[in-house]
């Protein structure tokens, strides 16, 4: 056991790496469930994004492509869900769960032949000046451009909902979709933006796990994380910061727990890789007994427009 | 202009047509996919839903398997659908069924190599019991803190494959095994073997729970005053409150319940056709069984028959792969884009298409 060798700025910098995907997902689903659906398909959309934003990225040795095809992707399988929803009335749990399904089979159809080989990764951006700051310049500024990135989506997502016309439209439909509609608010085609919104940023969360945090393609790679990016938004009571927070935290423990395991504490391996989860549910519980406070009043309930 | 109308009462012919309707649409969709692998696509779909079942070559070996994969499929779909009904949404019935196995394998493997007739029924025991005892968590979060039992159950999968993994290598772990993970296989110890009712038949002792499963269901859906509230709370939740229905009584009832059937489920698995506890015994039955309860409207009698739909395309699946060289995932696909056009021509139970504007 050497407790000794993890260097806490490389934690710091793998922390960010490994909670960008998460981040990505949580802040595009905090702008779905804002508007008042919950899109339980982040799963789904993060794994197309990750085969997508590979092959794309193997085809053309050009990552960045990769990215903005991952995102088309996720925006496109995520119009499937809302076309159910929104224009079929369909259950939001069960369509959800049926596009994650779709999702895993469509990726592991299309990856098939991708199996083993290693994608270009994007070059870290060193921020001029910042970057020569020691400690804290390999620590925060010397990370690949989307890092930075995901971040300004965060600050974006803020700023829009908070201080502009669009975005108290789309709260309104959240909280009230009903009222909204007499408003006159074109409920529909609000909520049709948000999820694609989401199904953009999912995609992009899964082309960071196959094209910046492993490089490489196996099927299912996602394991779990938007289904943690889904409690991460009850985590932050649906604000857009805390949704920051809260992947960053849960980042940390991924690194935390995949260093100790480098680090050969006694506990066995199985127990660390479980822990993500069950820090998870412990935050969710303890959130959940608090009140939720922040979710939107119109979240998940069916809106049906009678003339 | 097309627009949908809510109908005053659900249609029943709509309700009964719908998923043959989803079927349909799916065999042609997957068709097109099968194209677009370039593979002959009647051919495909006739080795799916058609040879299993009626080509000579096959069906001596199909047929009993049917039953194999529909039991566990069923069951789960049984239990999953009380808590669907009355809006309790457990998705994690993948990590009850591993728990119900580890219980299940656990109580014999403790007591072997004693033979007993006492040994089996203790197994089918624990087996409830872990899958039980795993939903609780949901439940009891849900009950005393409000917590989502969605995402809750959900992750609870993940742990328990976590937990199945460490057994796997670990206490569980045959001593006789050369140091190959996987505990000792349960189809060659005699008191704990769950055995074929009738040989060659598929019929196991999980199918037979799964046919009971349903029958039980059905009556308690229809006759009992507890079906009479599960769907009360699932239909209109406020008039149950008023009606003095426990929530905490139903929620823990529903998730016990799907947790129980789940861990049955995956007893009777570990015992008999997969015989041992190895890392990923687990063939994610859990979550077909999703499809399967909506594919058979929530309903007993649907389910059994959508299970069976469903063993059918796990079974043509392979024989596709085998035949055609047809990749397994496209058959994990097939299965979703039926759940997702079920969900779509759900629409029509609800609400009818009306041309032209408003009144």
């Amino acid at each position: 056991m050497n407790l000794l060798g993890i260097d806490p700025v490389l934690l710091i910098a793998s922390l960010m790496v490994s909670a960008t995907p998460i981040l990505l997902a949580a802040i595009g689903e905090a702008v779905v469930e804002k508007s008042g659906v919950l899109n339980l398909g982040v799963e789904g959309m993060m794994i197309v994004g990750a085969v997508v934003g590979f092959i794309t990225a193997v085809n053309t040795e050009n990552p960045l492509l990769g990215f903005l095809t991952a995102a088309i992707a996720g925006a496109l399988l995520s119009t499937i869900f809302a076309t159910l929803v929104l224009y079929f009335k369909s259950n939001q749990v069960a369509t959800g769960l049926g596009l994650t399904l779709v999702g895993l089979g469509v990726s592991a159809l299309l990856g098939k032949p991708y199996e083993g080989i290693k994608s270009p990764t994007i070059k870290s951006f060193e921020i001029p000046m910042l970057s020569d700051i020691p400690v804290l310049g390999p620590m925060l500024f010397s990370h690949d451009l989307m890092v930075y990135i995901s971040i300004l989506i965060v600050a974006l997502v803020w700023y829009t909902l908070k201080y502009t016309r669009f975005g108290l439209i789309l709260r309104a439909v959240g909280e009230n979709h009903d009222a909204a509609h007499a408003l006159g608010y074109k409920v529909i085609r609000i909520r049709f933006m948000a999820i694609m919104f989401g199904g953009a940023c999912a995609g992009l969360g899964g082309a960071y796990i196959s094209l910046a945090r492993v490089p490489q393609w196996t099927e299912g790679m996602t394991a779990g994380a938007g289904w943690i990016a889904l409690a991460i938004v009850v985590f932050a009571s649906w604000k857009p910061w805390r949704t920051l927070v809260g992947a960053y935290l849960f980042g940390g423990i991924t690194v935390l727990q995949l260093n100790l395991q480098a680090a050969g504490v006694a506990i066995p391996v199985e127990y660390l890789s479980m822990s993500p989860f069950l820090i998870t549910i412990a935050v969710l519980v303890i959130i959940s007994a608090r009140g939720n406070q922040g979710a939107p009043a119109s979240l998940g309930r069916l809106f049906h427009a009678s003339n | 202009m097309i627009r949908f109308e809510k109908r005053l009462n659900p249609s029943r012919t709509t309700t009964i047509l719908t998923p043959f309707i989803a079927v349909l649409l799916t065999m042609i969709a997957g068709g097109t996919m099968f194209a677009a692998l370039g593979k002959d696509p009647v051919e495909a779909i006739r080795i799916i839903f058609w040879d299993p079942l009626f080509d000579p070559n096959f069906s001596d070996y199909s047929r009993p398997q049917l039953l194999v994969k529909a039991g566990p499929l069923i069951l789960i779909a049984i239990g999953l659908s009380v808590g669907f009904r009355a809006g309790i949404w457990n998705i994690g019935a993948e990590g009850q069924y591993i728990m119900g196995a580890i219980f299940g394998a656990a109580t014999a493997l403790a007591v072997y190599p004693a033979e007993s007739p006492l040994i089996f029924p203790a197994m089918v025991v624990a087996g409830a019991l872990g899958g039980w005892l795993w939903a609780m968590i949901p439940a009891i979060l849900r009950t005393k803190f409000k917590t989502n039992e969605i995402l809750v159950s959900l992750m609870l999968v993940y742990v328990a494959e976590s937990i199945l993994a460490s057994v796997a290598q670990g206490v569980l772990k045959n001593p006789d095994g050369y140091g190959f993970p996987g505990s000792r296989n349960l189809q060659q110890y005699p008191s704990a073997f769950n055995e074929e009712v009738f040989a060659n038949s598929g019929m196991h002792w999980g199918v037979i729970t799964a046919f009971i499963a349903v029958i039980f269901t059905y009556i308690m859906m229809t006759r009992h005053i507890r079906g009479f509230e599960v769907r009360l709370m699932g239909e209109a939740p406020k008039a149950a409150q008023f009606a003095g229905v426990s929530t905490t009584r139903l929620v823990v009832f529903c998730l016990g319940f799907a947790g129980a059937m789940a861990g049955l489920a995956g007893m009777f698995e570990v015992s008999g056709p997969s015989g041992q506890i190895t890392i990923d015994f687990n063939t994610g039955y859990g979550f077909t069984a999703i499809i399967v309860a909506f594919l058979g409207r929530l309903h007993p009698i649907g389910i059994l028959l959508a299970g069976l739909l469903m063993a059918l395309t796990y079974i043509g699946g392979e024989l596709a792969q085998l035949m055609l060289g047809l990749p397994g995932a496209s058959i994990q696909l097939f299965q979703g884009m039926l759940l997702l056009f079920l969900l779509a021509t759900d629409i029509f139970t609800n609400y009818r298409l009306r041309l032209g504007g408003a009144h």
